[in-house]
């Protein structure tokens, strides 16, 4: 089971678009285009694991497999832990 | 919508935000941005500094951009950067590193979210000293030993590129490689007294051609999207290509004054005062220059060039400091389209800027440096 949390180097901010992640470590900026998305991210630790933090943020069955990949592409870029 | 339109609207905060904390400088550089040299009376207080430095906490600004001046000469230098850190607002300073010692090294080594940027305008003592004064060079060098030295990791070496040393750019990759460090090229603009050795200067067309091809084969080195007038030439370099005055990027000076940019240091694009009603905050959110620069551009003269979406008119700094419409060409417009338009607009357009903060009389020829 894939659990998901906010890097603790990562700093989040809210925009119209959705938002902005920074990390302090590589200093890297992420744009996050979705609001859905961005409630993950910032919910996800507070879940036992992914799936249920996707059905806490109410994303549809048939957005799932986008949502996946763009969480590990988050992990990827240390915007997210993974564990 | 794509990430570049979304931008162009205007963000709550900006991204990049420069804020020169002095006018006071131990160098005088030829081309320096803000024509600084002498402190101002009227520069921000310790206590509005760390006002600042608040508002930017409660906007989510992540980092700011802090320069000069030499921004280090400030006796609160120290003290502001440890408030900032603590407010987990970043910080990465740029200097000329003559107060980068051997313990102020380690000291920046042991704090998180601490960048540092040394600035030398040449990869060899003649062609920096010449730019940024005698002796310039040897300190700049020094100061990236120490860092490297006490272990901080990836500094930046800050570059503005001239006509006079662009065909160093192998050697400077070279020289920030054999301190660990990460290069920076920036593009020198006609603002400060910038303005009076641009036209001296500034790279010619051929070696904006050969400058364009050994970013694109060299993607690691930072710009800070300096270039993206370039991307007009095929392929777009990184970063988002478009320019972020106002949008994305501000400048606070020294006396708590907002501008567009660290390039537009005029009336013209002064959007208020941190001093203001509101704070920095308010004059990013409401000021009507700031709002009228998230209007879409307007192509002007540009509008019949197959290249405007790559390089979108250029830069508005360039454009104002000598001169130009702006909503016409860059003066380095990759096709010649700016050159035509400064011949036609030769001399009479360019606005007046003063000297600034310059120090009057000789200039020091060596830099004073605490012991090590």
């Amino acid at each position: 089971m894939t659990r998901y949390a906010l890097h603790p180097q990562v700093g989040l901010r809210d925009e119209a678009f959705g938002a902005l992640a920074y990390h302090y470590g590589n200093r890297k900026l992420t744009f996050l285009n979705d609001a859905r998305l961005v409630e993950v991210v910032r919910t996800a630790a507070d879940h036992e694991d992914i799936e249920t933090a996707l059905n806490a943020a109410g994303v549809p069955e048939q957005q799932r497999p986008a949502f996946l990949t763009a969480l590990r592409r988050l992990a990827d870029a240390e915007i997210l832990t993974c564990e | 919508m794509r990430v570049t339109d979304r931008l162009s609207r205007g963000l709550d905060a900006p991204i990049c935000l420069t804020w020169e904390l002095t006018y006071g400088c131990n160098l005088a550089c030829v081309h320096c941005l803000s024509s600084s040299g002498r402190r101002d009376p009227r520069e921000l207080t310790t206590e509005e500094c760390a006002t600042v430095i608040d508002d930017l906490a409660q906007m989510q600004v992540f980092y700011v951009n802090i320069g000069g001046g030499e921004p280090t000469l400030r006796p609160d230098f120290w003290e502001l950067l440890d408030h900032a850190v603590h407010r987990k607002v970043g910080v990465k300073f740029s200097t000329n590193g003559s107060r980068v010692t051997r313990s102020s090294a380690a000291r920046l080594a042991a704090t998180d979210y601490v960048d540092v940027q040394i600035s030398i305008d040449g990869a060899d003592a003649a062609t920096n000293d010449a730019i940024r004064g005698p002796g310039s060079f040897h300190v700049a060098t020094t100061a990236m030993r120490h860092l490297t030295d006490a272990g901080f990791g990836e500094f930046k070496v800050s570059v503005v590129v001239t006509r006079d040393n662009v065909g160093q750019l192998d050697d400077f990759a070279a020289l920030a490689d054999s301190f660990g460090a990460q290069l920076r090229l920036t593009r020198l603009r006609p603002s400060g007294r910038g303005a009076d050795v641009w036209d001296r200067l500034h790279v010619t067309a051929e070696q904006q051609r050969d400058l364009y091809t050994w970013l694109l084969g060299h993607p690691n080195v930072l710009t800070g999207d300096s270039f993206f007038h370039l991307s007009a030439l095929g392929e777009p370099l990184p970063g988002l290509n478009l320019c972020g005055a106002g949008r994305v990027v501000c400048l606070i000076d020294p006396v708590g004054d907002v501008y567009a940019c660290p390039f537009v240091l005029h009336d013209q694009f002064k959007a208020g005062s941190v001093r203001d009603d509101g704070g920095f905050a308010s004059v990013w959110r409401t000021s009507p220059l700031f709002l009228s620069l998230r209007e879409p551009d307007s192509p002007g003269a540009c509008t019949s060039c197959g290249s405007y979406d790559a390089c979108r008119g250029g830069c508005m700094a360039a454009k104002f400091f000598t001169g130009l419409p702006l909503d016409g060409p860059d003066p380095e417009c990759v096709h010649g389209h700016g050159e035509a338009a400064l011949l036609a607009a030769s001399g009479s357009g360019r606005p007046a800027v003063g000297a600034g903060h310059t120090r009057s009389g000789p200039v020091p020829v060596a830099i004073g440096r605490r012991p090590v």
